[in-house]
């Protein structure tokens, strides 16, 4: 039988969310809601220093003030904020210091994700952190990792062991009062990961944390933190799911990064939260500030491949402080169904001979909308900033949306911007030429849309392309071969 | 007491000098109603991030000037394009002045809106086509709250007007500041040919704030050639908002020339509302100082096998800010679009800066849209190799300038248009150019 475009269209709104199972975990959850003393509660309960418990409230205090942004091109109902649990752990166990100890039903889930750990440790060669509903369960390869100063370890213990560097860099990229969720996760996040590279390292490893959240009626805010002293290299993973919830679940999350003078952090995300079913019902609400700081002759690079959540609201962003410095932005953001998404990124051009780029691809499907949105600007002191910018989207069908939103914001005459789009489908011709050299409709689609991403999954480190690709299969199965 | 006050509280004695049991008094006063609710535009407001009017609100405009000037032709013959023959439609601090225009009724209509609102004659058209394209928003609302006068253009079936016309507005400076807000309502019938230029002229330093509105219908098979030119005085400001309605198989362009003001906002909107209609959008910004021009616009495609073209290319010297917003929306049963999209600019100084947002809205899958957008500077290699053979460095600039800017002058369809903006251009670039482009 032939297959075309319309049974991809039709597999794409039957295809079901593989990783929608919930396990069956004890849980401690903390009652619904939010105020001054669940803020105080959650802070107690990581046993935090003084400092900590004042920076949360501030941000508490600051959040109360603020209004949700509305701005973004999506719609939704807005999350009650009253009633969503804030704090939400697998029971406290003893500390583990190898995966013996783990709980089973917890390897068997990330099993079940394709995680394991077990086996990630013998091939893979990626330290992993595991973040289940907001508290890092476990950590892989912290002894190896210590050998060479390298400090990789949930946040929560990071605050402890570590304050003095924890307190000088977290906020120091997204302050507190950045925005809207950025407050609100500064008040309330539970845990995260937090990592430093000492001068001169290259981190041996690719470092990587998965989230996943499990308990209904919470959300997840989760808070990394990675910092490159001068001259190190980090490339970093992240990864996500959750299971199928009819009710929206909210993820707001934030990441800083800091790349001292000639440092390089790759940081890297393959998001798969639950997008919602067919009808548009349920899914993840993800609100995320992602933001990097680059010193002198210092490389951000953000690769991120989207094909979760209900709504996304990302706009990972570089800070180009120092000369010579360059940020880098590779990003395929793919919707289906009744999925939105709103992201981009910023590039702010400070130093001089700063450089970015910015290559963002777009597939749409069903009854999706997907926004790219982004902002590049040189500062009047930025001589000779360099900026290229390129945002493809791809429709399929005739239901669904792709926006492009770039502002360029140029203050030096020597700075050079070149910005470019294209949306287009899949061509009858290009189809055609591929059925008249043998190639069947299918696999003609699958190049074509391989093709189109290609220049995004390159960027992917290699222990992580192998994901992406199965994740991309998820949401476009049928089209990527 | 703020403009906005003062817009408002002089609405009454505004009243008194209109026929207020008409139709048009009816979208008067709800213009007005809504313009009470939103005020003027602020830079919170998504569509202003990058324009304030701040600066420009602060005068004490006069709103209704009473003292007349008579403006003689030999002061103000430069601002015409004067070397061939046209027809005219000219104001004068707002009121139609006779003596310089040339107005016909012969089979078709250039004549005043003032008329054409109150005289039974024109009541169809009215009734058709006043007020429908516009956009009720902020700066809309408040010249529709006070529409009284402006150029009205009716062409008929089949008609081909032979030559162009001409819409001018001066201000004289009678008053310390004045504030103009001309409405022009162009209907152009099915297979009928116009060629329109429009240009707000102030002949002193005082300040002044043009909001003008001018609406556009093409009917099918219909040709509208459009050309703003804006070169006004440091002191002057100017909104320019039209609203263009195309039906199938029509074909309009505007060329918008900014070469001065103190703010100059364009909001330049099209609407195509068949099939097979082409839209082109092309404009050259060139300006110094500390001036501001920001160039809003939007295409909106409903129906299948349409083209737009914009080409917008901006030269910004000293402290100049440039600003264009260019928006595409392609809806769901726009199949077969083709939208084009270029923002070229220029900085020549360190201080000069530009913002740009083009923006893409895409709801159909099989279209073609592209959208390149880029800032930079001269070529220095060009400009060296240039020197080498002799051409001092200035002129070398004009020259490389000439050719960034002539994209968008080779589509002009009048040749005296075409060279009043060349000479335009050099006295910009203050250059002496021998040749034709």
């Amino acid at each position: 039988m032939k297959y075309t475009e319309d049974d991809l269209r039709e597999e794409l709104k039957t295809k079901e969310y593989e990783y929608g199972f919930y396990t069956d975990i004890e849980s401690e959850t903390f009652p619904k809601g939010l105020n001054e003393d669940i803020v105080r509660a959650i802070s107690k309960k990581k046993n935090e220093p003084q400092w900590m418990t004042a920076w949360r409230l501030e941000a508490f205090n600051a959040w109360t003030k603020m209004i949700e942004p509305e701005w973004p091109n999506v719609q939704y109902t807005k999350p009650n904020f009253q009633d969503i649990a804030y704090y939400s752990a697998p029971k406290k166990k003893p500390k583990l210091n190898s995966l013996d100890e783990v709980d089973p039903e917890l390897l068997a889930t990330f099993e079940k994700l394709g995680i394991s750990l077990e086996e990630q440790k013998r091939l893979a060669n990626v330290a992993v952190d595991i973040v289940m509903d907001s508290v890092s369960v476990a950590t892989t390869f912290k002894e190896t990792l210590a050998e060479k100063g390298i400090i990789f370890m949930p946040m929560s213990e990071a605050i402890q062991k570590h304050p003095a560097l924890v307190k000088k860099y977290i906020g120091s990229v997204v302050p507190p009062k950045d925005n809207f969720y950025a407050a609100l996760n500064s008040a309330v996040f539970s845990d995260g990961s937090f990592c430093y590279i000492p001068k001169g390292v290259r981190c041996p490893m690719e470092l990587s944390t998965y989230f996943r959240i499990n308990e209904g009626g919470t959300g997840q805010f989760e808070r990394t933190l990675v910092v490159a002293d001068k001259g190190s290299y980090v490339s970093y993973l992240e990864g996500c799911t959750a299971p199928q919830r009819d009710e929206n679940q909210l993820h707001a999350a934030v990441v800083e990064l800091v790349a001292l003078d000639d440092a390089e952090i790759k940081y890297s995300t393959v998001q798969n939260w639950f997008p919602g079913d067919q009808n548009g019902k349920g899914g993840v609400f993800n609100f995320v500030t992602k933001r990097g700081l680059c010193e002198t002759n210092a490389k951000i690079s953000w690769t991120q491949v989207e094909t979760g959540s209900a709504i996304t609201w990302k706009y990972p962003s570089c800070i180009l402080k120092g000369n010579r410095s360059v940020g880098e932005f590779y990003s395929i953001a793919v919707t289906n169904n009744f999925q939105q998404a709103d992201t981009g990124t910023k590039m702010i051009h400070l130093g001089k001979n700063t450089k970015s780029t910015i290559i963002s691809k777009g597939i749409s499907a069903g009854q999706s909308q997907n926004s790219y949105r982004g902002l590049v600007q040189i500062n009047s002191r930025a001589e000779n900033a360099r900026n290229f910018s390129q945002c493809d989207s791809l429709l399929m069908g005739n239901e669904c949306g792709a926006h492009t939103f770039p502002y360029i914001e140029s203050k030096n005459k020597s700075a050079q911007i070149e910005h470019e789009a294209t949306t287009s489908k899949i061509g009858e011709d290009q189809l055609f030429y591929c059925n008249q050299r043998g190639i069947d409709t299918e696999k003609a689609i699958a190049l074509i849309v391989n093709g189109f991403s290609k220049e995004v999954l390159n960027k992917l480190p290699m222990e992580f392309a192998v994901e992406a690709q199965k994740l991309l299969e998820i949401s476009l199965e049928g089209s990527v071969g | 007491m703020d403009l906005k006050e003062k817009i408002v509280s002089s609405y009454v004695a505004f009243e008194d000098g209109v026929n207020m049991n008409s139709d048009v008094h009816e979208i008067r006063s709800k213009a007005f109603q809504n313009f009470e609710k939103l005020g003027f535009p602020s830079k919170k407001i998504e569509a202003w991030k990058y324009t304030s009017l701040n600066a420009v609100l602060r005068e004490d405009y006069c709103l209704f000037p009473n003292k007349k000037k008579t403006v003689t032709l030999p002061q103000v013959k430069d601002h015409f394009i004067h070397d061939i023959d046209t027809y005219k439609v000219v104001f004068v601090d707002g009121k139609y002045s006779s003596f310089l225009s040339e107005t016909t009724h012969d089979n078709f209509d250039v004549c005043l809106m003032s008329s054409a609102l109150a005289k039974p004659k024109y009541k169809p058209i009215i009734e058709n086509y006043f007020n429908k394209v516009a956009k009720q928003d902020h700066l809309t609302s408040l010249n529709t709250a006070f529409v009284k006068e402006g150029a009205y253009i009716h062409i008929p079936r089949n008609t081909e007007v032979e030559k162009p016309i001409q819409i001018i507005n001066f201000t004289t400076g009678t008053e310390d500041a004045i504030m103009t807000q001309p409405r022009n309502l162009i209907v152009v019938e099915q297979n009928a040919y116009v060629q329109i230029i429009e240009r707000h002229q102030s002949l002193t330093q005082n300040a002044a704030l043009t909001n003008v509105v001018t609406e556009i219908f093409a009917d099918r098979y219909a040709t509208v050639d459009y050309y703003k030119i804006q070169n006004d005085h440091t002191s002057a400001s100017l909104v320019d908002n039209t609203f263009i309605e195309q039906q199938s198989e029509s074909t309009v362009a505007v060329h918008t020339f900014s070469f001065g003001g103190k703010v100059t906002r364009n909001n330049l909107n099209f609407y195509q509302m068949g099939k097979h209609i082409n839209s082109t959008l092309k404009g050259i910004t060139i300006i110094e100082g500390k001036q501001h021009v920001d160039h809003h616009t939007l295409v909106h495609h409903t129906a299948p096998n349409c083209e737009s073209h914009q080409d917008y290319k901006g030269i910004f010297n000293e402290r100049a800010v440039g600003v264009f917003n260019g928006k595409v929306v392609v809806e769901k049963d726009a199949q077969k679009t083709n939208a084009y999209q270029q923002n070229n600019n220029v900085l020549v100084s360190d201080r000069s800066t530009i913002n740009a947002k083009p923006q893409l809205e895409i709801f159909a899958d099989d279209v073609k849209c592209s959208h390149g957008c880029t800032t930079g500077q001269l070529d220095e290699q060009a400009l060296f190799y240039m020197q080498q053979r002799g051409i001092p460095k200035k002129e070398a600039r004009a020259l490389l300038m000439y050719a960034f800017a002539n994209t968008v002058l080779e589509s002009v369809k009048i040749p005296e248009v075409k060279e009043r903006i060349t000479k335009l251009i050099a006295m910009k670039l203050s250059v002496r150019i021998g040749f034709d482009l």
